[in-house]
């Protein structure tokens, strides 16, 4: 290294001469800073999301490379949020990439003390079993005047929020068909 | 604000910055009271007394602004003689019942309609909820309506609300609330000068304010001050809740509630609505004046998307399908139903009722006595493992080897690996991307449900079972991609925005929507949201290329409006109030109304319309009846039908208060909802003996750095480290008084359960001088939990199950405990300790505490109106 190469990469040499008399930017970066790229520029791709959180409903983008979230960060050309996020917001990635989230279906038999595995299709066949034999218990036709019902009151769900409009409506309606009333959501909590 | 929606709280910021003041109402000083102009502490549960002391000093004042109140309000309109007030009732209203502890509303309706309140009994309607469905539209009225334009006619309702108010004065403010005069003035005073041609004012509120035995009231109280002051429908105006999920707007617009149907309208009920006919015309209102006028169109096209071609105008669209209400079949009924071994399966979607829920335990015990349990979450939350490690478990009271129920956890995609719309606080529909597929067997809700639908239906396939049917003739068929057959949620988006059935062309505006099956809707109110074939909610024009209202944004129902009813952002004539807060306004050379929002009124209507004899629906609305989805077009200072507990606002002392109520003798409101269950209980208030056996009142809020019940915030790591342990705050007083200290474990107990905390001495709490006394009041976190990188008791275990009558919501912001120090006992101990405290208290558990709490008789009951149906 020369000394004109020395002093040139000295930082307050570069804040006097250079275009950061502040000495909060370019002035104060080091070879490794400088060497670094985003990894919002080297992502295979970016979706445009919202945050999961509250319902102020600020813009994310989400990065991803290799099939994993890399960045999920505050989308600027939001006219409600201008880019910023909170805490909650920015944990994001954390949150979709947290070592505790379950991946695998779960099955807890009748008075087990632990878990087993199961089968995704396995689960569904056998949750759709259960959701017919308890219609089958409990079905209600008609009131005691003969007014109909068309309803089982031996089938609860609840939730959620966080769920999409779409997913909520397809909730809603297999419900309604199962005649399965008794569909409530935190909307009431 | 500034904690739980801090990037909303960059906009006051904003108009901080340019000029606004801004007061923060609270019982804890927050991070929002540490930037306010002024901060007013309260005693938790008396907002209706202080904003009904500044309803009164606008009032005592002639403050209202006047011109906007005469023509958008009903403040002119005529109200029954029969009609009696709280003051005169000693904290009732007439038509009260004490045999099912409910109203009969028709002495409080306008002049002239006493026998078409349209309620009956408000007991059923209290059991279904029915206040909920006022959402997207005001209850049924008459247009045709007596008014005095001189605001002097004894029972117009300019001056019922200032006779109802009289008593609320500055006075009775700091008596109540705990609020010194001077301050409160300062707020009166500041709100008041803030509003009027040149200037707004905005009301903003977080959906705690809902979590009330008078929840509803809290609203209707801010309302009316909104509305005499000019500020509803005009730019910087307005009563803003601040929702706390990312959808859950859009969980009541799409509901997934038991009393509702996309778009606000109502389940059908099994004696109100046995036909097609009926459930519409309760809808409908026939001949009442506003857009609700055209439900029949929305009622057929919401059938027809369900069941498709099976529904025809011959079968009444399959309406003989639907399911019917008989009761109260909600959420908390459904838990106590639980425990009492009613209900064989549960699913939970996103929810941790184990944590989030009132009255944990109950929950617990109730999950605990299923058959079968489906949990659909990112995370192995508490609502999961209750039967392996909840408290439960420690006091004996479940053991897993004895419990039956059988759990399923299905791992569900985060909000990343799917594509969809959520719905945020103001209505806007933002549609999110999908950046990578869920991982393993993790799917999304509508991959679940759909592939579940399918399931079921092959399994169905040979049934003659007419019960089967509904299922079977459901239109059930979407458009799949992707290795794991995911459905097109923008297809069912496409549904929900409506089409007509022969073309496939997706429907402009609900007004296209059809009675005669010609079209398919799904959410009426959504209609436009995939106009011209194009997902409008995934619209992302920068902020830097539109203007300020930014309708290029995503999308807001209804037809994209940004601000509700902006017609009244122009003033009778169609003119801008001023030129600093022009928004909607009439151009009279293009004949139509224009501006920076879409017109929240029929576009070519000019202000000087005036609906001929006899006109209904849409045609009967005059050219300066802003408030379009009001059955009078009017503002609703008060309320005469709809709101079931009261037509206005009064104070009532929460269910669990140390004090008597300052302003009546009736304490709580006579209406809330009870659930006499002996897992349920009620601490003593006054005029209950033993309510010093709870003496401190506790409050419980969100923390910046948590999300609801923990499940998406103590899983994750940085927001774990952030706030890793729960806490409790309290003063230095009340940190005397009890002998605990900082830094140092407490205890609290309920009626209902002990919890434990770490202590966290702070002025941020400040004891109360109220009524001659002084209140302690503590702040709880309510985000903790058993399970996750950090734990801790759970507040809401605290809470007993007291609802809201118009909404069923819970009273879950406001109960009474003691205080101890150290930790709780642990194992069987513990159940004694709340036990021992039980005794004390004289709670017998499944006995509620009285409802009515005055002597005063009520003069105008039901036995005064003839025969009336009686409740189911």
């Amino acid at each position: 290294m020369g000394l004109r190469t020395f002093i040139e990469g000295w930082p307050v040499y570069r804040q006097l001469t250079g275009t950061d008399p502040l000495g909060r930017g370019a002035a104060a970066q080091s070879g490794r800073s400088a060497g670094l790229t985003a990894r919002t520029e080297t992502a295979d791709s970016m979706a445009r999301s919202v945050c999961p959180y509250c319902a102020v409903g600020c813009g994310q983008r989400v990065f991803v490379k290799d099939g994993q979230v890399t960045q999920i960060e505050g989308d600027p050309d939001s006219p409600i949020s201008r880019g910023r996020l909170c805490p909650k917001g920015s944990a994001s990635k954390s949150l979709v990439t947290s070592p505790l989230r379950q991946t695998k279906v779960r099955y807890r038999r009748p008075f087990a003390t632990e878990w087993e595995d199961l089968e995704l299709d396995v689960a569904v066949d056998m949750i759709a079993d259960r959701i017919l034999a308890a219609r089958a218990e409990t079905w209600e036709d008609v009131d005691d005047e003969g007014r109909p019902l068309n309803r089982t009151l031996g089938i609860s769900s609840l939730g959620g929020a966080t769920l999409d409009n779409e997913e909520n409506y397809l909730i809603k309606k297999l419900f309604t068909a199962m005649g399965a009333l008794q569909i409530e959501n935190q909307a009431r909590i | 604000m500034a904690e739980a929606h801090p990037v909303g709280f960059q906009w006051v910021m904003e108009a901080k910055r340019r000029g606004a003041k801004v007061f923060h109402v609270d019982p804890r000083f927050t991070r929002t009271s540490a930037v306010a102009d002024t901060y007013l502490p309260i005693r938790a549960g008396t907002d209706i007394a202080l904003l009904g002391g500044v309803v009164r000093y606008i009032l005592d004042n002639e403050l209202d602004f006047r011109e906007y109140v005469l023509a958008y309000t009903n403040a002119a309109t005529i109200v029954s003689e029969r009609f009696e007030d709280t003051e005169d009732g000693d904290g009732f209203f007439s038509g009260f019942d004490p045999e099912t502890g409910s109203y009969v509303q028709d002495s409080w309706q306008y002049e002239g309609h006493e026998s078409d309140s349209g309620s009956g009994h408000t007991a059923k309607e209290r059991d279904s909820a029915a206040g909920l469905r006022h959402e997207s539209h005001g209850a049924q009225v008459s247009g045709k309506t007596q008014r005095d334009e001189t605001l002097q006619h004894p029972r117009c309702v300019y001056q019922i609300l200032k006779r109802h108010f009289a008593r609320y004065t500055p006075e009775m403010v700091e008596r109540v609330c705990g609020i010194p005069r001077e301050k409160f003035l300062e707020l009166a005073q500041a709100w008041t000068e803030n509003s009027g041609r040149e200037r707004t004012g905005c009301l903003i509120y977080s959906v705690g304010w809902t979590q009330h035995s008078v929840g509803v009231q809290y609203i209707r109280t801010g309302a009316i001050i909104q509305l005499l002051l000019g500020n509803m429908g005009r730019p910087g105006g307005g009563v803003l809740a601040l929702r706390g999920h990312a959808s859950i707007q859009g969980s009541t617009d799409i509901p997934t509630l038991f009393n509702l149907l996309p778009g606000y309208l109502p389940m059908p009920h099994h004696a109100d609505h046995r036909t097609f006919d009926e459930w519409v015309d309760s809808i409908r209102h026939p001949g009442q004046k506003g857009f609700w006028g055209n439900s029949r169109a929305y009622a057929a096209s919401l059938l027809k998307a369900y069941w498709g071609e099976k529904a025809t105008p011959e079968n009444d669209f399959c309406y003989g399908y639907m399911p019917r209400m008989t009761g109260d079949h909600g959420t908390y009924q459904q838990v106590l139903n639980m425990i009492d071994g009613k209900i064989k399966g549960y699913f939970l979607l996103g929810q941790n009722p184990a944590v989030g829920s009132a009255h944990g335990r109950a929950q617990r015990l109730g999950m605990a006595n299923l058959d079968w349990l489906v949990v659909r979450d990112l995370f192995m939350i508490e609502s999961a493992t209750f039967w392996k490690n909840g408290p439960e478990v420690a006091t004996g009271e479940i053991v897993p080897e004895q419990c039956r129920t059988e759990v399923f956890f299905l791992p569900a995609a985060s909000h990343v690996e799917k594509e969809g719309t959520f719905t945020q606080t103001q209505r806007l529909l933002q549609w999110r991307e999908k950046a990578l597929d869920p991982p393993n067997d993790a799917r999304s809700e509508l991959w679940f449900f759909y592939h579940l639908g399918l399931r079921l239906r092959e399994k169905l396939a040979d049934s003659d079972h007419p019960r089967d049917r509904a299922l079977l003739d459901l239109a059930w068929d979407y458009p799949t991609h992707g290795q794991h057959a995911e459905p097109s949620a923008e297809a069912v988006l496409r549904e929900i925005n409506g089409y007509d059935v022969t073309t496939g062309r997706p429907l402009a505006s609900f007004a296209e929507a059809k009675d005669d099956g010609s079209t398919a809707v799904g959410c009426w109110i959504y209609t436009g949201v995939y106009a011209d074939g194009v997902n409008q909610a995934a619209r992302r024009k920068s902020r830097h290329e539109q203007d300020w209202v930014a309708a290029e944004w995503g999308w807001a129902w209804p037809a994209n409006r940004r601000t509700l009813y902006n017609r009244a952002s122009a003033d009778p004539q169609g003119r801008p109030w001023s030129e600093r807060k022009r928004y909607v306004w009439w151009d009279s050379e293009a004949g139509e109304w224009t501006g920076h929002d879409v017109p929240d009124f029929e576009k070519t209507k000019p202000p000087s319309y005036r609906p001929p004899q006899g006109a209904s629906g849409p045609e009967a609305l005059a050219g300066d009846d802003a408030f379009v989805m009001q059955g009078d077009g009017k503002g609703w200072l008060y309320a005469p039908s709809g709101v079931l507990d009261g037509p206005l606002p009064t104070h009532y002392e929460p269910a669990e208060s140390p004090m008597r109520n300052p302003l009546y003798g009736q304490q709580s409101n006579p209406m809330r909802k009870v659930y006499d269950h002996p897992v349920n209980s009620v601490n003593p208030s006054p005029p209950q003996e033993h309510s010093q056996v709870f003496p401190y009142v506790f409050t419980v809020s969100r923390l910046t750095e948590h999300h609801t019940a923990g499940g998406m915030s103590r899983m994750v790591r940085p927001l774990a480290e952030l706030q890793p342990e729960m806490f409790v705050e309290v003063s230095p007083e009340l940190a005397a008084e009890a002998g605990v200290a900082h830094l140092g474990w407490a205890h609290l107990i309920s009626g209902r359960a002990v919890i434990e905390a770490k202590v966290l001495v702070t002025d941020r709490l400040t004891p109360l001088r109220v009524d001659g006394r002084v209140i302690h009041q503590l702040w709880l976190p309510y985000h903790f939990g058993f399970e996750g990188m950090v734990t801790g008791d759970s507040a809401n275990d605290l809470f007993g199950i007291t609802l809201d009558p118009n909404v069923l919501i819970q009273e879950s912001k406001i109960g009474t405990c003691d205080v101890r120090p150290g930790r709780r006992p642990t194992g069987p101990a513990l159940l004694d300790l709340v036990e021992e405290y039980r005794r004390r208290a004289g709670i017998v558990p499944g006995r509620r505490p009285p409802m009515v709490t005055t002597e005063v008789r009520h003069p105008a009951g039901p036995s005064d109106d003839g025969p009336r149906e009686n409740p189911e």
